[in-house]
């Protein structure tokens, strides 16, 4: 774990700015970012633990726990809403149960063939609920 | 056979990607090009300039062999030929990350004119050209160039930056997305032309993490580019899912790798902006009008539009609408002309109710408002905004009650928490909203959001915050009959 982050973080050396993509990529490769990441990170971009914390905590893409399930991204902006999106909600979560983590994501930009989810960097559109439902078993 | 299918992230998600795969798997050869942005009929085929859509895989052998009915020529139906491309001229012909269809079909010639005319005469085509920023903002890119260009350097600020804001997040908008997917070297070569004319070095696309298509061509295109455009460095970052980072400031301490917070304004970016230097911050679509600007001159561009808005505005219908998609027309056609003539009205069927345009910090329109052309001084006096030309259409299923208390929750979920109006004014709404929908004091509390509202609007560091107001007052005052039997505050 450790040689993963200390590669990271060498692969941006002397740019300037480089939290977001390290944390980014920790994010990418762990799922999560460890209190043990936040430390090592601090220490090499010279930062103390509580700026790197509150980067973290800022944006939603930085997860502070680790979670195994898979994630389903749905939107639910006002564009899929106007689709329908928020009539496939209930069903999808019964399906998800346990295994599968459903996100609310706020915009995709596939606002016009709305209701839209992603999986990784899978994209689906036109979603009634067999489709989510099918997304999400696959997930 | 020549098959052509976009392989935007839309007409993936709707299947362009087994849809290629079977034409390949019948002998056909595949071209994948950008999306022409007729979303409704993706995925859509296209052989010999001839279009079939929205195609599946089992329609794919009668097409191949010719017994299938076409829409006819693309480039002749109503809704591309009733368009004005300037920016989206590419859309559906080219492969994005093909330079010789980008140089065969006028690539780099706006960039080779800018080196020709140098800084200054650029900024002056770019103020000439009527260009105003794409974001929402609509301030004058040239003015905003040449206060970075004239911007001193100094031991403290010893460079200057050009970033352009990819950070699209405004529900109801894809025309960024599109440009990256479909036309990733106009982007480039604009954001080139930028550097040129203030005298930047270094420059960054910021995108946001929900477009990992778009990262991934945008990435694979500016490695393409690097030699085209040396010596300016352009590089990508990535977001991570915080929408107020579209907010220019709060994207520029983003890329500093700090906390998404928005910067008060003084100092200006222009003054004082990415690390401390000089910086041109430009949308997407401000950037992607560049090259046709210096390419065509600015007079060309200038004569498009109405009034103070001139040029062209990529239009983006969505939600629920019969014929969604990119429209990009001039300035001045009305919003009942793009929902129901080109869009074809709700694609439920059911009559029109509200069309919000700008995005979740935009008003909610009803069919009244149906005459406003699309001009950022009409919209304004309409207590509206055009933002950055999303069209979202609801059917009469709509509860606008609803849509407001969404305004005000999706304010909350993404404050930066800097200021108060914002951070706390979002959550007090929700409340308020919920109170006046349980149809407890309903005219005490419907004056208490209008005043919520109010200290948001004048508030709030940055739009955020300060343009909340407008769905959630518009919803109020436009559709009274949804906030308890119409007793307005």
């Amino acid at each position: 774990m450790e040689s993963a982050i200390e590669n990271i973080v060498a692969r941006y050396t002397g740019q300037q700015g480089s939290l977001l993509p390290i944390l980014n990529d920790v994010q990418a490769a762990a799922g999560w970012v460890s209190e043990e990441s936040i430390r090592f990170i601090a220490k090499a971009l010279n930062l103390t633990r509580a700026e790197v914390h509150g980067v973290v905590s800022f944006y939603h893409d930085y997860k502070t726990v680790p979670d195994p399930r898979p994630v389903v991204k749905l939107c639910r902006a006002e564009a899929c809403q106007a689709r329908g999106v928020e009539k496939l909600v209930e069903q999808a979560a019964v399906t998800a149960g346990a295994r599968v983590k459903i996100e609310t994501v706020y915009c995709l930009g596939l606002c016009s063939v709305g209701p839209a989810a992603m999986v990784g960097d899978r994209v689906y559109a036109r979603l009634d609920a067999a489709k989510l439902n099918a997304v999400v078993a696959a997930a | 056979m020549i098959v052509r299918i976009s392989d935007d992230s839309l007409a993936i998600a709707c299947g362009a990607d087994a849809v290629a795969a079977e034409c390949e798997r019948l002998g056909a050869t595949v071209e994948r090009v950008s999306s022409w942005g007729m979303h409704w009929l993706e995925p859509l085929l296209e052989i010999g300039g001839l279009g079939y859509g929205p195609v599946g895989v089992s329609d794919v052998e009668t097409i191949l062999a010719g017994t299938a009915t076409s829409i006819g020529p693309i480039e002749h139906h109503p809704f591309i030929a009733n368009q004005t491309r300037l920016t989206f001229a590419r859309a559906g012909k080219t492969r994005a990350l093909s330079l010789d269809d980008y140089a065969a079909t006028g690539g780099w010639v706006g960039l080779k004119n800018a080196r020709m005319l140098g800084a200054d005469a650029t900024i002056k085509a770019v103020l000439d050209s009527g260009l105003r920023g794409r974001g929402g903002a609509g301030f004058p890119a040239g003015i905003k160039w040449r206060t970075v260009a004239d911007a001193p350097l100094t031991v403290t600020a010893p460079l200057k930056y050009v970033v352009c804001n990819a950070d699209e997040g405004d529900s109801g908008t894809f025309a960024d997305r599109m440009v990256m997917e479909g036309d990733p070297f106009m982007l480039i070569e604009g954001i080139a032309i930028a550097a040129l004319a203030v005298g930047a070095a270094k420059g960054y696309i910021y995108i946001r993490s929900e477009y990992p298509h778009a990262i991934a061509k945008m990435t694979a295109a500016v490695t393409l580019a690097t030699a085209l455009i040396a010596p300016f460095d352009l590089e990508i970052r990535v977001g991570a899912g915080a929408y107020v980072c579209g907010e220019e400031t709060s994207l520029l301490n983003s890329l500093e790798g700090k906390r998404g917070e928005v910067r008060a304004k003084p100092p200006l970016p222009a003054h004082k902006g990415l690390f401390g230097c000089p910086t041109v911050i430009n949308n997407v679509l401000t950037l992607a009008a560049v090259p046709y600007v210096l390419a065509e001159g600015a007079q060309a561009y200038a004569d498009y539009g109405m009034g103070r808005s001139k040029g062209t505005l990529p239009v983006q219908i969505a939600g629920n609408i019969k014929h969604g998609g990119l429209f990009e027309t001039a300035f001045g056609v009305t919003l009942g002309q793009l929902v129901n003539d080109i869009g074809g009205g709700t694609a439920s069927g059911r009559p029109v109710r509200a069309v919000q345009v700008g995005g979740p910090l935009g008003a909610y329109h009803p069919v009244a408002d149906f005459h406003l052309p699309m001009d950022y001084e009409a919209f304004t006096a309409a207590d509206g905004l055009i933002g950055h030309g999303g069209i979202v259409v609801f059917d009469d299923s709509v509860d606008m009650a609803k849509q407001a208390r969404f305004a005000m929750t999706f304010c909350a979920v993404e404050s930066c928490g800097k200021c108060t109006p914002c951070r706390l004014g979002s959550t007090r709404g929700v409340e308020v909203l919920d109170a006046i929908a349980a149809g407890q004091r309903t005219t005490a509390n419907l004056a208490l959001i209008t005043d919520l509202c109010n200290t948001m609007k004048f508030g709030s560091l940055c739009a955020l915050g300060g343009f909340t107001p407008y769905p959630v007052m518009s919803a109020i005052n436009r559709f009274p009959e949804d906030f308890v039997g119409g007793v307005v505050g």
